[in-house]
C-alpha cells in the first residue's frame, strides 16, 4: 500500500506531479488553485527529483513554457483556474496543432468574467470542443476525488506522450479544496536526458550527430499540406475516441433513469441516487472520466436498453447535456439540472430535478 | 578574362568566403535587399564556429522570420507572435547545458510580447535575444511598429507617426539594459561590411556568454532596413536608415559584462 496522507485536492495534485517524474511546473497563482505553486515551491522538487518550478510572468507566459519544454520531449505541467486557462488559449491551440504533450489542470471557478472564486462546471465546452482556434481536441480527464487528483497525473502524462497531445485535468474549486485522504503512488523516476533523446526523436533538444535537425511548429502556408496535417491530426482524434474513453457505472443494471454527471457533481449525484433509490425509484449514475472522448456509444447503448431518461447533472447553464442529447438522438428523455455561477447544488434539488423534468412528465 | 583564367583562380587555397552548413540551401523567402538575411547568417556562423551545431535550439518568432527555421540548419521551434522568450526560458531551464535562443522582430518582440521579453530579461534568463528592428511590421504589409520613428509613414500612420495620438518609439533595448537579469546589450547593423563585421563580433560574444554560464540575458538588437515596407529601394533603405534610424537608435555596445558603458 502507498503513503496515506490527509491533503487538499490541490495539495495532492501537486505531490503527484513531483512523483510522476515531471521535469517542469510553470504557473501563475489564482485562486482556487494556488496551493499547487506553493506546494511545489516549499517542496523544493529541484532537491527531490530535479524537477524545475517556475513562477511565469502570466498564464500566456506559462502555456508558452510548456509549448518551449513539451516540444524538447520533458514532461511539463501548468496549474490554473479559469480566467487564467482562458489566457492559455492561443498557447494550446499552438501546442495541439504541433502536437506537443504537455498537462494543463483547471481547477474551474464561477464565470464568466472574473466571476467568483467558488466551484463550477462552467468551462465544459471551453475544455472538450477545442478552446482556441482551429480544429484540435484536448483530452480532457474529470477527477471527483482528492484520490484521482494524484492518480490522474501519471494517467494523464501517459496519455500525452502516447498520442503527443495536450491532455487536460478538469477539475473545480471543490475537489481542489477539498481535504481527503489519499494513497499517493511511488515516485516514478524522471528520465534521463539521453532517455527523452532516445524515446521521442521527433523532439528539439540538439540536432543529432550526423542528423537531421527537428522542427517543431504548427505553420504550413500551403493549404494542401496544411489540409493533410488536419487530417492526420482528425485520425488521431478517432483513434482516442475509440480507444481512450473512460467511464464508471452506479446502479445502472435495472435503472429506469440514470444521471450524467462528473467531478464534484457525480458526488452529489451518488448522494441523490441514495435518496431516490430509497422512495423506490431506480435511478443509476454515469460517472464521465474522460469528458472529451466522450462515451456516446455508452450512453447510446443504455437508451436502446430501455432507459426511459437522462438528468444531465453539472454546475453550469447546460454544457455536457448537449453531448448526452447527441448520444441519445431524441430517443428518450434528456433534461439538464444545475446550479450557476459557483453555486453548489445539493443531492435533494437533483432529486427534485428528476422527478420534475424526466419522471413527472 | 580567359575561361583558363577563371579556373586557375577557382581553388580551394583561393577560397575567401565559404557559406556555413548551418544555413539550409533553401532560397532566402526574405525580399532582395532585407537584412534578415546576413543576420540569419551570422548567427549560424558563430554557433558553428563554436562547435554547437548539436546542441542549440533556436526559436523562430511570427513576423517575416517566421519562416526562420527553413534557413537555419539547427533544432528549431516556431512560437507564438511574441511568446520566444518563453519557450526559451523553459528550455533553457530544462536543458541548461544547450544553446539556446530567439530571433524576433521589433513588433514581436516590443509590442505582443513586451511582458515575456521584460521578465525573460528581468530573471536572466542564460540566453541569447536576437532583436531586428526595422521600424516596421514587415510581415503583415508595413503598418506601424513600437520603434517606427516620429514622423515615420506606415500603413497605419499614414501621414506619419504622431506622438500625441500613438506615442513615441520605444527603444526597448535601453530599457531592458537597465534590468540587473541583462549581462551584455548591443545595438548593432548588418547594412555594410563592416557593419557585418561588428554584429557578428558582438553576436559571438552574446553565444560565448552563455557557454560561460554569464550571469544573465545577452540580447543584441541589429538595426535593420525592411526596404519593402519602407517603399524605398534598398540602397536607398539603407541610407534612409543611417541618417534617421541611427541617430535615434544609436549602435554599440550599451552594456557589457553587467556594467551599462553607454
Ligand atoms: C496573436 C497574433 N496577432 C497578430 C498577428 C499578425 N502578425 C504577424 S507578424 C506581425 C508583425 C510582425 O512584425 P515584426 O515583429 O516587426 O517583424 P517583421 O515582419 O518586421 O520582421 C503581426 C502583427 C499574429 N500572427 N498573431
Ligand atoms: S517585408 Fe521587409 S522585413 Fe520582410 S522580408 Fe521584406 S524587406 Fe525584409
Amino acid at each position: 500500500m502507498g503513503e496515506l496522507r490527509l491533503m487538499k485536492g490541490n495539495e495532492a495534485l501537486a505531490e503527484a506531479i513531483i512523483r510522476a517524474g515531471a521535469d517542469g511546473y510553470f504557473g501563475y497563482p489564482i485562486t482556487p488553485q494556488s496551493e499547487v505553486i506553493e506546494y511545489l515551491t516549499a517542496e523544493k522538487p529541484q532537491e527531490r527529483t530535479g524537477m524545475v518550478v517556475l513562477q511565469a510572468e502570466s498564464e500566456v507566459a506559462s502555456i508558452n513554457m510548456l509549448y518551449g519544454g513539451g516540444a524538447t520531449g520533458k514532461k511539463v505541467v501548468t496549474s490554473s483556474s479559469s480566467p487564467g486557462i482562458s489566457l492559455m488559449q492561443e498557447g494550446l491551440s499552438y501546442i495541439a496543432g504541433a502536437e506537443i504533450p504537455v498537462l494543463v489542470v483547471n481547477v474551474v471557478r464561477g464565470g464568466p468574467g472574473l466571476g467568483d472564486i467558488q466551484p463550477a462546471q462552467s468551462d465544459y465546452f471551453q475544455s472538450t470542443k477545442g478552446g482556441g482556434h482551429g480544429d484540435y481536441r484536448l483530452i480532457v480527464l474529470a477527477p471527483s476525488s482528492v484520490q484521482e487528483m494524484s492518480d490522474f497525473v501519471p494517467v494523464a502524462f501517459d496519455l500525452a506522450f502516447k498520442y503527443r497531445n495536450p491532455v487536460m485535468i478538469l477539475s473545480d474549486g471543490a475537489i481542489g479544496q477539498m481535504m481527503e485522504k489519499v494513497e499517493l503512488f511511488d515516485t516514478i523516476p524522471r528520465l534521463t536526458d539521453e532517455e527523452v533523446k532516445e524515446r521521442y526523436p521527433w523532439a528539439t533538444n540538439g540536432k543529432p550527430k550526423g542528423g537531421e535537425r527537428r522542427i517543431i511548429t504548427s505553420l504550413d502556408l500551403d493549404p494542401a499540406k496544411m489540409e493533410e496535417h488536419n487530417r492526420h491530426l482528425q485520425e488521431k482524434y478517432r483513434k482516442i475516441e475509440e480507444n481512450e474513453v473512460r467511464y464508471e457505472e452506479f446502479q445502472c443494471d435495472d435503472a429506469e433513469y440514470i444521471l450524467v454527471a462528473y467531478g464534484s457533481s457525480a458526488r452529489i449525484a451518488q448522494k441523490a441516487i441514495q435518496l431516490l433509490r430509497e422512495k423506490g425509484v431506480k435511478v443509476g449514475l454515469l460517472r464521465l472520466i474522460t469528458l472529451w472522448p466522450f462515451p456516446y456509444k455508452r450512453i447510446e447503448e443504455l437508451a436502446a436498453k430501455g432507459v426511459k431518461g437522462f438528468l444531465a447533472v453539472e454546475m453550469s447553464a447546460g454544457q455536457m447535456v448537449e453531448d448526452v442529447q447527441l448520444a441519445v438522438n431524441g430517443k428518450v428523455k434528456v433534461a439538464h439540472f444545475g446550479r450557476l455561477g459557483g453555486i453548489v447544488h445539493s443531492p435533494e434539488e437533483v432529486v427534485e430535478a428528476l422527478e420534475q423534468k424526466i419522471i413527472g412528465e | 578574362m580567359s575561361e583558363i583564367a577563371i579556373k586557375d583562380i577557382i581553388k580551394t587555397e583561393n577560397l575567401v568566403y565559404k557559406k556555413t552548413k548551418l544555413m539550409t540551401d533553401k532560397p532566402l523567402s526574405y525580399c532582395p535587399g532585407c537584412g534578415h538575411g546576413t543576420a540569419h547568417r551570422l548567427i549560424m556562423e558563430v554557433i558553428e564556429e563554436l562547435g554547437k551545431e548539436n546542441d542549440t535550439i533556436g526559436i523562430a518568432p511570427v513576423g517575416c522570420s517566421v519562416l526562420a527555421y527553413e534557413f537555419m540548419n539547427v533544432d528549431m521551434q516556431e512560437a507564438a507572435h511574441g511568446r520566444a522568450p518563453a519557450l526559451a526560458t523553459a528550455i533553457k531551464r530544462l536543458w541548461p547545458d544547450k544553446v539556446v535562443f530567439t530571433y524576433q522582430g521589433d513588433g514581436d518582440l516590443a509590442a505582443i510580447g513586451t511582458a515575456e521579453t521584460i521578465h525573460a530579461c528581468n530573471r536572466g534568463e542564460k540566453i541569447v535575444i536576437i532583436f531586428i528592428n526595422n521600424g516596421i511590421y514587415g510581415m503583415t504589409g508595413g503598418q506601424m511598429a513600437p520603434t517606427t520613428l516620429v514622423g515615420m509613414k506606415t500603413s497605419t500612420s499614414p501621414y506619419g507617426r504622431d506622438v500625441s495620438l500613438m506615442g513615441n518609439p520605444l527603444k526597448i533595448t535601453e530599457l531592458v539594459a537597465q534590468l540587473p537579469g541583462t549581462y551584455f546589450v548591443s545595438r548593432q547593423a548588418v547594412h555594410t561590411p563592416s557593419a557585418v563585421r561588428k554584429a557578428k563580433k558582438a553576436i559571438r560574444k552574446a553565444f560565448q556568454n552563455q557557454l560561460d554560464d554569464a550571469p544573465g540575458i545577452n540580447f543584441v538588437e541589429v538595426v535593420s532596413n525592411c526596404n519593402s515596407g519602407w517603399k524605398m529601394t534598398p540602397v536607398d533603405s539603407n541610407i534612409w536608415m543611417e541618417e534617421n534610424m541611427f541617430p535615434y537608435y544609436p549602435l554599440g555596445d550599451i552594456k557589457v559584462d553587467g556594467e551599462i558603458i553607454k
